[in-house]
């Protein structure tokens, strides 16, 4: 039960158990397979849930029930559908570049691993913990639209070179906004590291504690992680109606699913960093030196309010997707470079100050 | 051996069989990626020697920026069925001859130098740490070249915009 508030009973039993019949290079590599195991696990599931959830919602906000049949109220869908994708056929285009176009989803598949190892997701349950946490995340997430640009260009098919190319230049662009965002909270922890980002939000989380300009930055944060993530009202790197899917027009099967799944996994990615810089990550509500209050609130679990901060920040972004009309790339550009930019900057230096004169609580 | 050894040599495997493919492929883009990797493989020895700073800037300079930009400029620039012409044979020889001249330069002095296992206490190269290093004007502190450094990019971002602003109309 003690497990379940602090995952370093957990790990750490595990640890003295390898240790007890392996030797130390044994042990080390034991743990490397068993961390990898755990993540491809919570990869698949996280799909699951996630295709599913996405299809719910939208069935809901446009006056459907969404799947139904597959299973009560169709729980089972998205599983059948990953024994669909997994029999198709793979196709590849004859005039493609084999070897990017095999290569490409997988460089977007390492992204999102690499950067989801470094999530914290409850106390003591944190693969990477780096003293440059946030840094590491945004250098991490930056290789993604490398896998983008090389699956449109080795297609060999003009929509989706130009998807290719708008996808690039729009992530290019509102990783600037992402990472400005995120620093606008930096300047009140001091620190990079997602551990101490988290322990410092013991006494209130830095949305409540940083006044307006905090969440002027989560306001921020929230456009350009849905810019950044390819996903509506920004999609138009994959407008079906222009472009056909955009990127992976040419792709099918499980190339495709790589592609889908790394989609969800960046949502899943960008709303984790959002909860934990902005809403505590796993640490519970607590206000000020309320103890009564914050006893009640550490009975729920730590991981528990991982989980329903990073769900209500993925609800945000369905909603989204399934309330706005889809921008222009003009209008794209115009709102990042004339807009959120300037904003994120003017913000960063309101912050320095309230941080250096102290004004926050 | 130890498992950091063995993951050194398969890292530097993968960044010496990279870098040859990089500079052999036929294809422009397949390069590039092959040069993405050669940088990956750097950055992961950073993390290996637990040197995270410069492991993540080397990601998001070199990989997130330098590579993307090459690939976007391929993009706009080549078709994908162009393959490059081979060199001649002269132009072959000369660029073999001088890496083969520069790698000697190069084992010679590693091997003339007598490297020593450290047995003091070494600075942890903590975020922190670079940051106030990095401002400080005293004993140590780096904050003359950090400001020359940002002088000199400003320039260069001033002389693109004045090279790539379209002349005004005449009129």
């Amino acid at each position: 039960m003690k497990a379940l508030y602090d995952f370093s009973y957990l790990t750490s039993a595990i640890h003295e158990w390898l240790s007890s019949f392996l030797s130390p290079n044994g042990v080390l590599i034991t743990e490397m397979i068993l961390v990898g195991i755990a993540f491809m696990l919570f990869f698949a599931v996280l799909g699951l849930v996630l295709v599913y959830a996405e299809r719910k919602v939208s069935a809901f906000f446009q006056q459907r029930l969404g799947p139904m049949r597959v299973g009560k109220w169709g729980t089972a869908q998205t599983i059948a559908d990953v024994i669909k994708l997994l029999m198709k056929e793979p196709v590849i285009n004859r005039e493609a570049d084999r070897f990017l176009f095999n290569l490409a989803p997988y460089i977007i598949m390492i992204a999102a691993f690499m950067a989801m190892a470094a999530l914290p997701f409850a106390k003591g349950l944190q693969a990477l913990d780096f003293d440059i946490g946030i840094l590491y995340v945004a250098a991490v997430s930056s290789l993604g639209v490398i896998g983008i640009l090389l699956a449109g260009w080795s297609s060999n098919n003009k929509y989706s070179l130009i998807g290719a190319m708008r996808a690039g230049a729009q992530i290019i662009s509102y990783e600037l906004s992402v990472a400005l965002s995120l620093l606008t909270i930096v300047v009140l922890t001091g620190s990079l590291q997602l551990s101490v980002i988290v322990e410092s939000q013991a006494d209130g989380w830095w949305i409540f504690k940083g006044h307006i300009p905090a969440m002027i930055a989560f306001l921020i944060f929230l456009i350009a992680s849905t810019a950044e993530t390819n996903r509506g009202p920004f999609d138009l790197a994959e407008a079906e109606s222009e472009l056909t899917a955009g990127f992976h027009t040419e792709y099918s099967g499980m190339k495709f699913a790589f592609f889908f799944l790394a989609e969800f996994a960046n949502m899943f990615i960008v709303s984790a960093i959002g909860a934990t810089v902005f809403l505590g990550g796993w640490m519970p509500l607590h206000i000020g030196n309320w103890q009564g209050f914050n006893a009640i609130m550490d009975y729920i679990p730590p991981i528990f309010w991982f989980f329903g901060k990073v769900s209500f920040m993925i609800f945000l972004m369905m909603w989204f997707r399934w309330t706005f009309p889809r921008l222009r790339i003009d209008q794209l550009l115009t709102l990042e470079w004339k807009y959120l930019l300037p904003i994120n900057l003017v913000n960063i230096l309101v912050m320095a100050f309230i941080g250096l004169v102290g004004w926050h609580f | 051996m130890g498992t950091s050894a063995l993951i050194f040599y398969i890292l530097s495997a993968v960044m010496i069989l990279s870098a040859i493919a990089a500079v052999t492929a036929r294809r422009i883009l397949r390069a590039a990626v092959y040069l993405l990797f050669a940088l990956g493989g750097t950055a992961a020895i950073y993390f290996m020697v637990d040197y995270y700073f410069l492991a993540a800037v080397q990601l998001i300079v070199y990989a997130g920026g330098i590579v993307v930009l090459i690939i976007f400029s391929i993009l706009l620039t080549t078709h994908i069925n162009e393959k490059l012409e081979l060199p001649r044979w002269s132009k072959i020889s000369a660029t073999f001859s001088l890496t083969a001249v520069g790698f000697a330069i190069t084992t010679y002095v590693l091997t003339a130098q007598s490297f020593t296992t450290g047995t003091g206490t070494f600075a942890d190269a903590t975020v922190g740490l670079i940051g106030e290093r990095m401002l400080a004007y005293g004993e140590g502190g780096y904050v003359l070249p950090f400001e020359v450094i940002s002088i000199l990019l400003l320039a260069a971002l001033v002389g693109a915009i004045v090279i790539a602003k379209r002349n005004p109309p005449a009129s």
